[in-house]
């Protein structure tokens, strides 16, 4: 069978929250990602585990983008949407090419169907799909009888239809189904296992003997690929993965103290599999105790780390201030989600970096870094661990929902490139003051409670310089002030150096965290169309990375694309004076490629670039 | 054993409780557990939360973290899971452990982490000058109750034992030899102490306890537990404690021979200890010494045994394992 090669391709998977799309997303980008094809992943879930069957508020989604070359976006629109109900299908139908193709579950389009999806009419046979091109499988009632044999009842049956989509997809992709087939028989008992094995070898019969497509398609590899180990990782999984690898760098204790939430507790369930690697983790009673405890482990010499997202950073605002004061390393996940308050759990936000940066009493900076990718998140932990433990101060990692459980191929680091991790040398017993400090980094020594010879006290009331005594002597106050200031500027020391990417002059975007891959791509996009732009994404928020002023004062104009309401670019604006404008997003969703590559058209037209979101 | 004494666990800090304050007495007597227990000052951490007792740390020659306000417990909690072989120790108050703190009180207790706390009680808000506390009696009026306090107290000893705590006891910064042998108990069982102190705030609420602890009738108002020991007490009024339905009644005993009618002290009865934490009443005693103490696995003995079971089993943690994991793949070249 010949196939037609194609370079890249964007598949959306959209069905009930109980349906396995995510389960599907998953094994489709794992065949993707051992074929060699780049590859990036959104998944899209509502925040209720088991919202009404049938209706748009239980629609969950999963986006892929693979392709024969690099890419750094899912896509922005969709080749192919599969769509096993009717809510699934009016859903995402604003994502699909024009022209692009639609399979639709047809078995689930009665009348009830559409009444739960709020449809007055059947878009099957009302004109609403005239746009696309449709494929109509009955795929429960073929499932239903591919696994017959095997016993379940209907509604076990019924739950095999996401393999029999995923066989379709196979054929008409021309993906293995090896690594699949092995997934299912790891991860299902008889007779499921056997059920899902028939359910997904019938979905590729089907797609092929009903000819979905006259020839299936073929995404080549992408050239030149290093013979490399690869996983395809979630930024949490990232996370987890980094925080676990430089704690052993540095060879202490890994301590992580979280309280479940949205969208952070995939971190919490990672490192709790970590245990013959010596991490503990400790599921507290609340976001409060999570990072005390992280701060009591820290005390006593572990790598105190505590994970949330931003309801939960609020509350952990007091104790990161302790540990401001009392100088400890600590680490801070915030897994951001769209706010304020709850807000929207499952969606994705860059709205807490104010929060992040200012949110706490008194004048107390802390270190702030943002991982770009998920891949990206195992180094930003890394480098979190490293500074925190540096400079004797807390760190904050701002990833968010995009990033969380998106997907991307990460090659596997060789761990003798990373940087070493140590704390400041200890001082003799004798010489030792609980706040000297290193004369570069400015840190105190980190004596674990419990070392022979150097008991001491510390708290967080204000300390007298080098002794930590308790203080009220006002021009302490604000010495101590300026050193715990001065401490986290100095960390700018183990920063790279602020890099634009583009040309070195005309119009400068800047980005943080999981804008990314949408303004390189956008960037790239409007370099080809002859437009002089360059694209510099921030690694660190604060301090801001060595050389950043430089750059800026060489560009005409400055776009701050951003998933909130401006909240960078008043930062660049207040920091370095120059004439930064907003891109600002906040609909819960991450940016299309084409919005940013819009907002630069608008700019250069002397338009408002807002007007791009219209 | 160690020669180190109660000098040894002075720190240089200037003391800064008001003069005639009940902690003056606590501190002194835990400087001087800490010394008849015998660990090295390196080997204790006191840790503490806000308020007027949980400035103690600062004058101890040990380890110490003065925190932040009722989170006492789930920084001992952090430190004693990364470092379990030291004594640690919880300074907290009603306003600290009960009010603000509430919620982390139950959860350590619950989790048995093996910590010594002490709850300095006494009745009031110090620090913060003179407003009720969540143990203050109801009509007490203060800065922030002009009219009297309408919210009912909590109970201390109570609230302990419906946590699960595994070791509830009770003592009072006037009686030193009592309190020490209670700082000694609370530092050698395993697993959660609640050792509730009772402190005089002679600027705030002087005298809250002098009904029961004055020299005059101390004698006749408090009884000491002894397990095994008949519930019995006072001098010129011998009373005694009989079962009573699910309670208990005061009786008063017309000789010490009576005293075999009375219940005896069984620490391990949690119903028991119920009773004696909620007996109130015109003639009820103040009760101190142990009312509850049982064994179970400390939080942390178990929570660092799935760690070494792990080890066991999977080996030490191998990084190149843990980056390969099982879902790593090289690219099918074509
Ligand atoms: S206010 Fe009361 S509790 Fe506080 S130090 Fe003074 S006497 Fe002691």
């Amino acid at each position: 069978m010949s196939a037609q090669s194609i370079d890249h391709v964007v598949i959306r998977f959209a069905g009930d929250s109980g349906d396995g799309m995510q389960l599907l997303g998953q094994q489709f980008t794992h065949a993707a990602a051992l074929d060699g094809n780049d590859h990036a992943t959104l998944p899209d879930f509502p925040a209720e585990i088991r919202a009404p069957a049938g209706t748009r508020g239980g629609v969950s989604g999963f986006q892929i983008q693979f392709a024969s070359e690099v890419i750094h976006t899912p896509g922005d629109e969709c080749d192919v949407l599969v769509a096993m109900n009717p809510a699934a299908l009016v859903k995402n139908l604003d994502d699909l090419k024009p022209g692009g193709l639609a399979i639709v579950n047809v078995d689930r389009f009665e009348a009830i169907d559409l009444k739960k999806a709020e449809l007055a009419s059947n878009p099957l046979t009302d004109d609403s799909l005239a746009n696309f091109r449709v494929f109509e499988a009955p795929i429960s009632t073929l499932t239903t009888g591919a696994v017959e044999p095997f016993g379940l009842n209907r509604k076990q049956a019924d739950r095999c239809k996401n393999f029999f989509a995923l066989g379709m997809m196979f054929w008409l992709y021309s993906k293995s189904m090896d690594p699949t087939r092995h997934a299912i028989e790891r991860r299902f008992g008889s007779p499921f296992r056997e059920a899902n094995l028939a359910a997904l070898e019938a979905g590729w019969s089907y797609a092929d003997t009903r000819e979905l497509h006259p020839l299936p398609f073929e995404v080549p590899q992408v050239p030149h690929i290093p013979d490399a180990r690869y996983r395809t990782v979630t930024g949490n999984q990232a996370l987890a993965t980094g925080l676990v690898i430089a704690a052993q760098a540095v060879d202490r204790t890994l301590f992580y103290g979280s309280y479940p939430i949205t969208p952070a507790s995939d971190v919490l369930h990672a490192l709790s599999v970590f245990k013959e690697y010596g991490v503990v983790t400790f599921q507290a009673e609340d976001e409060i105790a999570a990072v005390c405890a992280a701060i009591g482990a820290s005390y006593g010499g572990a790598v105190g780390v505590t994970g949330t997202s931003g309801p939960g950073l609020a509350l952990k605002s007091e104790a990161i201030n302790l540990a401001i004061m009392a100088e400890l390393p600590l680490v801070v996940l915030n897994v951001q989600r769209a706010g304020p308050s709850t807000g929207m759990p499952t969606k994705t936000e860059q709205a807490d970096l104010l929060q992040a940066m200012y949110g706490r009493n008194g004048d107390s900076p802390m270190v702030l870094l943002a991982p770009r990718t998920p891949a990206d998140a195992f180094r930003t932990a890394y480098e979190a661990v490293r500074i925190a433990i540096h400079s004797m101060v807390p760190v904050m990692v701002l990833s968010d929902s995009y990033i969380a459980n998106g997907a991307e191929p990460w090659r596997i680091p060789d761990l003798d490139n990373l940087p070493p991790i140590a704390p400041p040398p200890p001082p003799s017993p004798q010489a030792f003051a609980p706040y000297s400090r290193d004369p570069e980094s400015l840190a105190r020594p980190w004596i674990a409670a419990g070392t022979p010879g150097y008991a001491h006290r510390i708290g967080g009331l204000e300390k007298q310089d080098v002794t930590g005594t308790v203080s009220y002597i006002p021009k302490n106050h604000q010495r101590m002030t300026e050193l715990r200031a001065q401490k986290v500027q100095r960390a700018q020391a183990l920063l790279q150096p602020a890099e634009a990417k583009g040309d070195p002059s005309g119009t400068l975007l800047i980005g943080w965290g999981s804008t990314y891959g949408a303004i390189k791509t956008a960037v790239a996009r409007g370099r080809a169309q002859g437009h002089a732009l360059a694209h510099l994404h921030l690694r660190a928020l604060n301090p801001f990375p060595p050389g950043l002023a430089e750059v800026l004062s060489r560009y005409d104009r400055i776009l701050v694309p951003e998933l909130n309401s401006g909240q960078l670019c008043q930062l660049l604006r207040a920091h370095f004076l120059v004439d930064a404008v907003p891109l600002s997003k906040v609909q819960g969703q991450p940016f299309k490629v084409r919005e940013i590559h819009a907002a630069v058209e608008l700019l250069l037209q002397g338009e408002p670039p807002e007007g791009a979101l219209a | 054993m160690s020669d180190l004494s109660r000098r040894d666990f002075m720190s240089d800090q200037t003391i800064r409780w008001c003069p005639g304050c009940g902690d003056y007495s606590i501190l002194a007597q835990l400087q001087t557990a800490f010394a008849q227990i015998g660990l090295p000052r390196e080997r204790y951490a006191v840790i503490s939360g806000i308020g007027c007792s949980s400035r103690l740390p600062y004058y101890v020659e040990t380890y110490g973290f003065h925190t932040i306000h009722g989170r006492a417990p789930a920084v001992a909690t952090g430190l004693k899971l990364a470092r379990p072989e030291l004594s640690v120790w919880v300074i907290t108050g009603d306003g600290d452990g009960l009010s603000i703190g509430g919620n982390h009180l139950a959860h350590v207790l619950r989790r048995n982490v093996d910590l010594s706390i002490l709850l300095f009680n006494n009745r009031i808000y110090g620090l913060t000058k003179g407003q009720f506390s969540p143990t203050s009696e109801i009509g007490k009026r203060t800065k922030s109750s002009p009219s009297g306090v309408v919210d009912p107290p909590l109970n201390p000893a109570a609230f302990a034992i419906g946590t699960g705590a595994t070791h509830v006891a009770r003592s009072v910064d006037v009686l030193p030899k009592h309190l020490r042998e209670a700082l000694v108990d609370a530092h050698e069982h395993r697993g959660s102490t609640f050792l509730e102190i009772l402190q005089n705030c002679n600027i705030f609420n002087d005298g809250a306890f002098a009904d029961y602890t004055d020299r005059a009738h101390r004698d006749d108002r408090i009884l000491y537990l002894k397990p095994g020991a008949p519930l019995v007490w006072g001098k010129e009024t011998l009373r005694g404690l009989v079962q009573d339905g699910f309670g208990l009644r005061v009786e008063i005993l017309d000789g010490p021979e009576q005293a075999e009618d009375c219940l005896r002290h069984n620490p391990s009865d949690r119903n028991l200890a119920w009773a004696l934490a909620t007996l109130e009443g015109p003639h009820a005693p103040l009760i101190l010494g142990t009312l509850y103490q049982t064994q179970r696995p400390t939080y942390e003995s178990e929570a660092l045994r799935q760690i070494s079971d792990a080890r066991a089993t999977l080996g030490e943690g191998d990084i190149k394992r843990l980056l390969r994991a099982s879902d790593s793949f090289k690219v099918r070249r074509e």
